[in-house]
C-alpha cells in the first residue's frame, strides 16, 4: 500500500519533468570519468536535447545502481564477474570505451624526478612488508637517488572501485602471496593504508601527505602534477605509463577479443607493454522500456566509437584498436 | 596556616573564573575564525560566473554552482511542503489536544527522532523512495529533509502555542467559539511570530545538511527539472569538491560554502532576534 | 433556529455526556482533534517504519552473524565477512575524546555565562555560541580539511609528539587525518549544545543557593562549583548525552578528516573509521546483498545507540527542570 502511495505521488512528480528532453542518468567509475564528462558534455552541445548526468562514485556505485535499477546505464574498469551478471535483472552489455593506465603516484621530500618500481616493491609496499622509502628493494630499481628514511604512507581507495580492481590485479598477478592473502576485487580488505574516495580523493591526499604512494589513473596525475613512477612490467622493463605503452598492452587482447568484451590486459606480455592497462567498459543493459533514451543511448554509443575517440589522447587515453571498434559497432544492433 | 588556607582559595577562586572567560572567549573566538576563513577565502571566488553558470567537468577550470543553488531551493521547498503541515498540526495536537499518555509518548518519539543520525535517515529515504521507483530524485531527498524538519517544527510549535495564556483561549470560547476555531482563529496566529521563525529555523537546519542527500538526491550536473531526477545540492557539491584534488574545485568549494554559511547564519540570527531569547533551544 | 436558542447553545457547550459528543462533532472539534492526532501519529509512525527497515534490511548479516558482528575486526567486502568493531571502536573512540575535549570547555564557558558576565554580555555570547549550532556539518568538514589537517600535521601534532610522545597513544606517524583531528573538529561542533543547555540549566538554580554559600564564606568559585553546578548536574549530564549523540551520529565532517581506514589502532594519530562515516562512503556501491545488509545493521546499531543517549539525556533533563539535584 505504502508503496503505491508513494509510486503515485512519484508519478506525479515525475510527470513534471516530461518535455522534449531525455536525460538519463549514469553512475560509474572515476577512471575514465574526465573523458565521459567531455564526450557527454561535447554531445549535449551538438544535441541539445540528449542530457548524461553522469556521477562518478566508482565502478562498485556503477554496478550496484545498475543492479538494482536506480540507473540507466553503468560503467566500471573491471568486467562484471558471472556472480553479478546474475545478479542483474536483465543482460547487460560491455562495451570497451578507452583504454587506460593505472599509475603509482608518491609525494616523497626531496625527490622530484621519476621513481622506478619493481613488480615485487609495489606488492610488497600494499601488503605492508616494505615500510621504509629507502628499502633495499626500492632503492636498488633507482641507483643514484637519494631516498629518504622514513615510513612510507600508503594510500588507497576507500570506495569500490574499478582502478583498485586493475591495480590488485595487477598485484595479485605478480605476487601471489596478495593473490591469496587480499585478492582482486574492486574493495579489498587492504593490508595497510589510508583511504581516499574517488580517484581525485586520492590524489587529493597523496598531494597533502608527505611520504605517500597510492595508484590512480595516468589523467589524475597529470591533471593534478603529481609525480609517477615506472612499473616493472613481464619483460623486466621499467615503463612509464604513455600511450604507446598502453597500447601495446592492448594489442594482444585485441586480436583475441571474447563476444562478451571481457578482459584483463595488465601484466601483458610484451618489453613495450605497460603492465597497468586496462580498458574500461559501459555497461549498458540490452533491454529498454523507453525508446527515447535507447535511441539516445545507441547514437551516442555510435558517436563515441567515431568522433569520441579522437578526444581520448588529449586526456591521455589510448584508443581502442580498430578491430574491437568494429566488433563493438556490432555489439549495438543487441540493444533493444 | 589559616591565612594560607585563604589565600590559596581566594588565588584558585581568581583562576578558576578567569580560565571559565577564557573558555568563554576561546568558543566565540572559533566562531569567528570559521567566518573569518569562509568569508576571506570564499569572497574570492564569488562572481557572476559562479552564480550563473553550470559546473564544468572534472579538471576543467571555471564554470559555477547554478544549479546547486536552485537545487537546494527546491529540496527546501519539497521538504517544507511535506515537513512544515506535519510538524505544525502534530504540535497544534500537543498543545492543544493531547492526551497525557499519547503526548508523553509522541514528545518523546519527537525528540528521539530528531537526534537520529541524518546518515540512518538517508538510508530510510533510499529504501522507501529510490528502491521502489528505480529512481534517485529530488523528491527523494526533499522526503529524507523533510524527516528532519519535522521533530524540530513540532516541538517549536508546540513551545510557542503553550506560551499563550489560557485567558485568550478561554476568553475566545467565552464567546462562543468552538476548541478548534478558537485555536485556529486565535491562537495560532497569537503565536504566528513564533511559529514561523521556528519553521524558518527547521529550513535552516536541513538546509545544510549532506548525508541524507548522498544516495536520495545523488547529484547532478545539469539543470534538473521537476521532482523526479537527481539534483545538485550545495552541501553535496561542497562535498564533493572539497575532497578533489583540483584547486579550482577548492576554491568554488569554499564560495558555496561562504554562500550556504551566509544564508543559513542570516536565517537563524533573524529569526532568533525575533523570538529574543525565549523559546526555541538550539538542540 | 430561533437566535435565543443558538446564543444560548453557544454560550454554555455541555460538559460531558452524548450531547457533548454531538456538540463536538457539530462543531468539528472532533475532526480537529483526530486530523492533528493523524498528524502526531505520523511521527510515531516514521520512526517506527525507520527502525523496521532498517531491521528488515538487514537481515542478511543479523542471522549470518550474529553477536560476533559487533566484535568481529575485519570488514571484507570481497570474503563477504563483516565485523562492525572497527566502525564501534572508531566511532566511541571520536565521541568520547570529542566529549573529552569539550566537555570542560563548555561547562567552563557556561558557567562564565550563567554566573559571571553580566546579563547583556551572557546574553549576546550565548547567541553567538547558538549560531556556531547552526554551521553545517560539511562546513566544518571543509575548514576541517584546509585548516586542521595541516593545523595538526605542523604544529599540533609535532608538538604533542615533543611533549607527550613517549604515551602509546601519541606514537606512530602524524598524517594529519586520523582519530585526533577528527576528535578535534567534533568537539568544536558539540560545544556549543553543552554550553546552550549547561547555561540554562545553570540559570534556573535559586538564587538562595548561592547566597546561602556565599553567606558562609564560600569564594564566588565555591560557590559555584560546589553549590550550584551539583545543583544543576543532572541537566548538565542531560547536556552531556545530547551532544555525544550528536557526536555519534556526525557524518560529514567525520569522513572528512578520519581517513576511512576500519582499523583498530591505539594511537590517535592513525585513521579510522566510524559507522556514520563508513555507511556515507560505501553505502552507494555496496556489492552484493551482503555488504548492503552490513551497512543497514551498521546503521541500526547507530540509531539504538543514539536512541537511547537521547533518552537518558531527555530524562535527565526533566530531571533538572523538575527539581534540581541535591548536592550529595
Amino acid at each position: 500500500m505504502r508503496k503505491t502511495l508513494i509510486t503515485l505521488a512519484l508519478m506525479l512528480g515525475l510527470a513534471a519533468t516530461s518535455g522534449a528532453q531525455t536525460m538519463l542518468n549514469a553512475a560509474g567509475a572515476t577512471f575514465p570519468a574526465p573523458i565521459y564528462q567531455k564526450w557527454f558534455e561535447t554531445y549535449h552541445t551538438a544535441h541539445s536535447n540528449v542530457q548524461v548526468n553522469y556521477q562518478a562514485l566508482g565502478s562498485g556505485a556503477g554496478i550496484a545502481q545498475l543492479t538494482n535499477g536506480t540507473v540507466d546505464f553503468g560503467a566500471s574498469d573491471m568486467p562484471l564477474t558471472d556472480d553479478q551478471i546474475s545478479k542483474m535483472k536483465s543482460k547487460v552489455l560491455h562495451f570497451p570505451t578507452v583504454l587506460g593506465a593505472v599509475v603509482p603516484t608518491y609525494n616523497v621530500p626531496g625527490v622530484s624526478g621519476d621513481l622506478n618500481f619493481s613488480q615485487k616493491a609495489l606488492a610488497g609496499i600494499f601488503l605492508g612488508h616494505i615500510t621504509k622509502w629507502n628499502d633495499p628493494e626500492i632503492a636498488k630499481a633507482n641507483p643514484g637517488v637519494k631516498l629518504p628514511a622514513d615510513d612510507i604512507v600508503v594510500v588507497h581507495r576507500s570506495d569500490g572501485s574499478g582502478t583498485s580492481f586493475i591495480w590488485t590485479d595487477f598485484l595479485s598477478k605478480v605476487s601471489p602471496e596478495w593473490k591469496s592473502s587480499v585478492g582482486a576485487a574492486s574493495s579489498v580488505n587492504w593490508p595497510v593504508g589510508l583511504g581516499g574516495k574517488g580517484s581525485d580523493g586520492v590524489t587529493g591526499l597523496i598531494k597533502q601527505t608527505p611520504d605517500s604512494i597510492g595508484y590512480v589513473e595516468l589523467i589524475y596525475a597529470l591533471q593534478n602534477k603529481v609525480p609517477y613512477g615506472a612499473v616493472q612490467n613481464a619483460a623486466g622493463k621499467f615503463l612509464k605509463a604513455d600511450l604507446a605503452g598502453v597500447s601495446a598492452a592492448a594489442a594482444g587482447a585485441a586480436k583475441d577479443m571474447p563476444a562478451d568484451f571481457r578482459v584483463s590486459i595488465t601484466d601483458a606480455p610484451g618489453a613495450g607493454a605497460y603492465p597497468i592497462s586496462s580498458f574500461t567498459w559501459l555497461l549498458i543493459p540490452a533491454q529498454w522500456q523507453d525508446a527515447s533514451k535507447r535511441d539516445a543511448v545507441k547514437a551516442f554509443l555510435t558517436w563515441m566509437l567515431a568522433d569520441g575517440q579522437g578526444f581520448n589522447e588529449s586526456l591521455s587515453y589510448a584508443k581502442l584498436p580498430a578491430a574491437v571498434v568494429t566488433k563493438e559497432k556490432q555489439q549495438i544492433a543487441q540493444i533493444q | 596556616m589559616s591565612n594560607l588556607r585563604l589565600i590559596w582559595r581566594k588565588s584558585l577562586n581568581a583562576l578558576m573564573l578567569t580560565l571559565t572567560g577564557v573558555a568563554a572567549l576561546t568558543v566565540v573566538t572559533v566562531l569567528f575564525l570559521i567566518l573569518g576563513y569562509l568569508l576571506y577565502n570564499g569572497g574570492k571566488s564569488l562572481d557572476w560566473a559562479f552564480f550563473t553558470q553550470l559546473p564544468k567537468g572534472e579538471g576543467e577550470d571555471g564554470g559555477g554552482v547554478a544549479n546547486a543553488i536552485v537545487g537546494s531551493l527546491k529540496l527546501l521547498a519539497i521538504a517544507g511542503a511535506i515537513g512544515l503541515p506535519v510538524g505544525l498540526l502534530a504540535g497544534v495536537y500537543l498543545a492543544e489536544f493531547g492526551g497525557k499518555t499519547f503526548s508523553f509518548i509522541t514528545r518523546y518519539t519527537t525528540d528521539l527522532l530528531n537526534g537520529a543520525p541524518s546518515i540512518v535517515i538517508g538510508l530510510f529515504a533510499y529504501s522507501l523512495a529510490v528502491v521502489p521507483v528505480k529512481h534517485f530524485s529530488a523528491l527523494a531527498g526533499g522526503l529524507a529533509l523533510a524527516v528532519m524538519v519535522v521533530p524540530i517544527t513540532v516541538r517549536s510549535t508546540e513551545e510557542f502555542l503553550r506560551a499563550i495564556p489560557n485567558s485568550l483561549r478561554e476568553g475566545a470560547m467565552a464567546l462562543g467559539a468552538s476548541k478548534w476555531k478558537t485555536i485556529a482563529t486565535v491562537v495560532v496566529p497569537a503565536a504566528s511570530g513564533g511559529i514561523i521563525t521556528g519553521m524558518l529555523l527547521a529550513l535552516a537546519r536541513v538546509a545544510g545538511e549532506t548525508a541524507p542527500l548522498l544516495f536520495t538526491a545523488l547529484n547532478n550536473q545539469y539543470w534538473a527539472p521537476g521532482l523526479g531526477q537527481p539534483t545538485a545540492s550545495l552541501p553535496v557539491v561542497i562535498y564533493n569538491y572539497a575532497i578533489s584534488p583540483y584547486d579550482d574545485w577548492h576554491r568554488q568549494a569554499w564560495a558555496a560554502g561562504l554562500v550556504l554559511l551566509a544564508l543559513v547564519l542570516l536565517a537563524n540570527i533573524g529569526c532568533r532576534l525575533v523570538i529574543n531569547r525565549r523559546g526555541v533551544r538550539s538542540v | 433556529m430561533s437566535t435565543a436558542a443558538t446564543t444560548m447553545e453557544r454560550a454554555a457547550p455541555p460538559e460531558s455526556g452524548p450531547r457533548a459528543l454531538i456538540y463536538r462533532l457539530r462543531h468539528g472539534d472532533e475532526v480537529a482533534h483526530i486530523v492533528t492526532l493523524i498528524f502526531a501519529a505520523t511521527i510515531l509512525l516514521v520512526t517506527s517504519m525507520m527502525v523496521y527497515e532498517l531491521w528488515v534490511q538487514s537481515a542478511l548479516t543479523r542471522t549470518k552473524f550474529g553477536w560476533e558482528f559487533f566484535w568481529t575486526r575485519t570488514w571484507d567486502p570481497v570474503f563477504e565477512n563483516f565485523g562492525a568493531a572497527p566502525f564501534i571502536y572508531g566511532t566511541l573512540v571520536t565521541s568520547v575524546l570529542s566529549l573529552m575535549i569539550a566537555v570542560p570547555l563548555g561547562l567552563a564557558a557556561a558557567i562564565f555565562l550563567a554566573e559571571l558576565a553580566p546579563r547583556k554580555i551572557s546574553d549576546t555570547l550565548a547567541f553567538l555560541i547558538d549560531l556556531l549550532a547552526a554551521v553545517p556539518s560539511v562546513i566544518y568538514g571543509l575548514l576541517g580539511i584546509f585548516v586542521v589537517i595541516p593545523l595538526m600535521r605542523t604544529t599540533i601534532g609535532p608538538a604533542l609528539k615533543a611533549t607527550l610522545g613517549f604515551l602509546p597513544i601519541f606514537k606512530g606517524p602524524n598524517y594529519g587525518v586520523g582519530f585526533l583531528t577528527a576528535s578535534i573538529v567534533l568537539a568544536i561542533m558539540i560545544v556549543p549544545y553543552i554550553i546552550s543547555v549547561s547555561r540554562e540549566v545553570l540559570l534556573t538554580v535559586p538564587r538562595d543557593q548561592r547566597e546561602a554559600a556565599l553567606g558562609l564564606g564560600a569564594t564566588r568559585w565555591e560557590s559555584t562549583w560546589k553549590v550550584v553546578v551539583p545543583w544543576a548536574r543532572p541537566g548538565v549530564m542531560g547536556s552531556v548525552f545530547l551532544a555525544l549523540a550528536r557526536a555519534l551520529g556526525e557524518t560529514m565532517a567525520v569522513t572528512m578528516v578520519i581517513g576511512n581506514t576500519p582499523q583498530i589502532a591505539t594511537s590517535l594519530f592513525s585513521s579510522g573509521y566510524t559507522i556514520a562515516a563508513a555507511i556515507a562512503n560505501e553505502f552507494a556501491e555496496a556489492t552484493g546483498p551482503m555488504h548492503q545488509s552490513a551497512l543497514m545493521e551498521l546503521g541500526l546499531v547507530l540509531f539504538l545507540i543514539t536512541f537511547i543517549l537521547n533518552g537518558l539525556a531527555r530524562l535527565l533533563i526533566i530531571a533538572t527542570e523538575r527539581g534540581g539535584g541535591r548536592p550529595s
